[in-house]
């Protein structure tokens, strides 16, 4: 007599593997799909744009004639841009979390707070360049500058920063802060010792993933009037600017097919810099993660 | 201890960054309105206009290169609402000025000139295959276009053409295009549901090229750049003539009633303003021969030069 009835065995194993297959297979579809539609983009902007990509499309303004046409303004006011956003959302960001982690007692305010900030990471960006529009463009009268901008767009990743340092907070283990507690340090000395040290992988990372969308955001700043051409590079946050994104959406919507062209160049400088910057997520991440 | 110098590096980049932005804060008072700057256009309005004004302002700079001139393309109505907050000196719009907006400038006491810059020319067209549509009158757009105009197939629009079901590709409701296109050919009827809409003229040049039954119609330089891709249609004028839309007659007005003015709308005041003055005279000197290099038709010289002296006049030269 034998423990296992191998007949059954036998009828039921290949009914289960076949479902196992098509399991494989469905998923293994789900994955090419979005493969696939990346390589044709990636084909389709690198086909279309490589042929003008020079030194020349990095060093001119923009112009009428597709073949003197540049990206100088736009790089160089995405970046400043940047230098406006990074610090303030990161500073905004970051200190809201650890108040909200740290210091906050957990309350009806505070779960109030935070279920408006998981809300608004979901708000459309239109939303935001319309508030940016009225209180830095108008109510402050910070007019239609880089620094309006920056705000705008600080206020448009926050909620995203909040999120991911607040994760990063709370994967810390209980016992780090006990350990230190109970050497007798303050909350501050453990959160700027203990807390911010093991956190930091996880809220830059984060923090240039939030980037990396505020740099190819277009509504907003289309909202508080950012603008299409300029041909002078700005000098302080007060310039006008314009950022690569408006200057990609500017020649999509040319009538003449080689300003596509050239618009596929755009493109694909935008992908390099995003590039870079998601890459520089990931060498943070895993030069700095630690494991407890 | 890396991570401890890493927070160290960045916190202080962080903070020259901030000290820099505050340090031009209180540098820059006073041009922030840039009222006062003497370099500073602000220019703002209408995508369809942009691009002559690109290409002025492309010349412009290179011919005066500490010269500051800022192009926005906020739409007709959004170029507007800046100008009538006081944050542009020259607003660009493919329409008049509407009623109201003329209200509110006035309650604020801006003083502006609208000057036509240039000319565009409705050019409706349909799929390049399609032989049988020769020509259409503006009626007949009206009985197509409009919700109840009763027509599905273009057996509807003429007799002994085919039963086929037409397709409508229009530009978005937010266009000067679409408020020029309805206001001569709806009237105050709704357009038809199943039209389609875009804010691309480029997918309602691909929609046409793509289906036999197509229709749209859209600004002169997107039919002059795909000539060879789509047909144009001859519309019947106000004398009785079927005119097909090209520099010659749009500029002479017999392609009529889908010939337009492109215009600027500057403010009166800011003339007074060496800079503006002068980008508004190079406009006008320049602004033909640009608008056709962008894929515009220009307005006869003579318009131009009555435009120039109105501006003299205004800026007391």
């Amino acid at each position: 007599m034998s423990l296992v009835d191998k007949q059954v065995i036998q009828n039921k194993m290949s009914k289960r593997s076949v479902k196992n297959q098509i399991m494989n297979k469905l998923f293994f579809s789900a994955t090419a799909f979005g493969i696939v539609v990346l390589i044709v983009l990636l084909y389709r902007v690198f086909s279309e744009g490589i042929g003008h990509l020079d030194w020349g499309f990095l060093t001119n303004f923009a112009s009428r004639f597709p073949e003197e046409a540049g990206i100088k303004a736009a790089i160089v006011g995405s970046l400043w841009l940047m230098a406006v956003t990074a610090p303030v959302s990161l500073l905004l960001g970051v200190g809201t979390a650890i108040y909200l982690e740290e210091y906050a007692s957990r309350n009806k305010f505070t779960r109030f707070i935070q279920i408006n900030i998981s809300n608004l990471a979901g708000v459309p960006s239109i939303v935001f360049g319309l508030l940016g529009l009225t209180v830095f463009v108008r109510l402050m009268e910070m007019g239609r500058s880089i620094m309006a901008g920056g705000l705008t767009m600080s206020l448009l990743i926050l909620p995203i920063i909040v999120v991911s340092s607040q994760e990063a907070i709370r994967a810390i283990p209980k016992n780090q802060y006990e350990a230190s507690f109970a050497m007798g340090a303050t909350k501050w000395q453990t959160i700027r010792r203990v807390v911010l040290p093991a956190a930091i992988p996880g809220i830059l990372t984060g923090g240039i993933l939030a980037l990396s969308r505020a740099i190819g955001e277009t509504a907003p700043l289309l909202m508080i009037g950012a603008l299409s051409f300029i041909a002078y590079l700005p000098e302080n946050v007060w310039s006008g600017f314009t950022v690569l994104p408006i200057q990609i959406f500017n020649w999509t919507g040319r009538p003449q097919e080689e300003f596509h062209l050239v618009a596929s160049t755009g493109i694909i400088i935008l992908l390099v810099i995003l590039l870079f910057m998601n890459s520089i997520a990931v060498i943070i991440r895993n030069k700095f993660s630690k494991r407890f | 201890m890396k991570s401890k110098s890493l927070i160290l590096t960045l916190g202080m980049s962080l903070l020259l960054v901030l000290l820099a932005a505050c340090g031009n804060a209180e540098g820059s008072e006073n041009n922030g309105d840039g009222e006062e700057s003497t370099k500073e256009i602000m220019v703002d309005g209408s995508s369809t206009v942009f691009p002559i004004m690109e290409a002025v302002a492309e010349e412009y700079q290179a011919a005066n290169p500490d010269a500051r001139v800022n192009i926005g393309v906020s739409g007709s109505g959004g170029g507007f609402e800046k100008f009538i907050a006081g944050e542009t000196h020259i607003s660009n719009a493919s329409r008049p000025i509407k009623e109201d907006e003329k209200a509110l400038l006035e309650e604020n006491g801006i003083e502006y000139t609208e000057i036509e810059v240039a000319l565009d020319g409705l050019s409706i067209v349909v799929n390049k295959e399609n032989d049988w549509v020769d020509q259409l009158t503006v009626e007949e757009l009206t009985k197509m276009w409009s919700e109840d105009g009763g027509v599905k197939t273009w057996a509807d629009v003429r007799e002994g053409w085919p039963e086929k079901e037409i397709k409508f590709y229009s530009p978005g409701a937010d266009s000067g295009t679409f408020d020029y296109f309805s206001e001569v050919v709806l009237g105050d009827a709704q357009i038809r549901q199943d039209a389609s809409l875009s804010e691309d003229d480029n997918v309602l040049v691909q929609g046409v090229t793509g289906s036999l039954n197509g229709i749209s119609y859209f600004g002169y330089a997107y039919y002059a750049e795909n000539k060879d891709n789509l047909k144009v249609v001859p519309i019947v004028n106000s004398d009785e003539e079927a005119v097909t839309p090209s520099q010659e007659t749009i500029q002479s007005g017999e392609y009529n009633p889908f010939s337009r003015p492109l215009f600027i709308y500057v403010k009166n005041e800011a003339l007074q303003n060496d800079s503006v003055y002068e980008f508004t005279k190079y406009t006008l000197e320049n602004a033909g021969e640009m608008a056709k290099a962008v894929g515009y038709v220009a307005k006869p010289e003579s318009k131009y030069e009555e435009a120039l002296e109105k501006i003299d006049e205004l800026a007391g030269k």
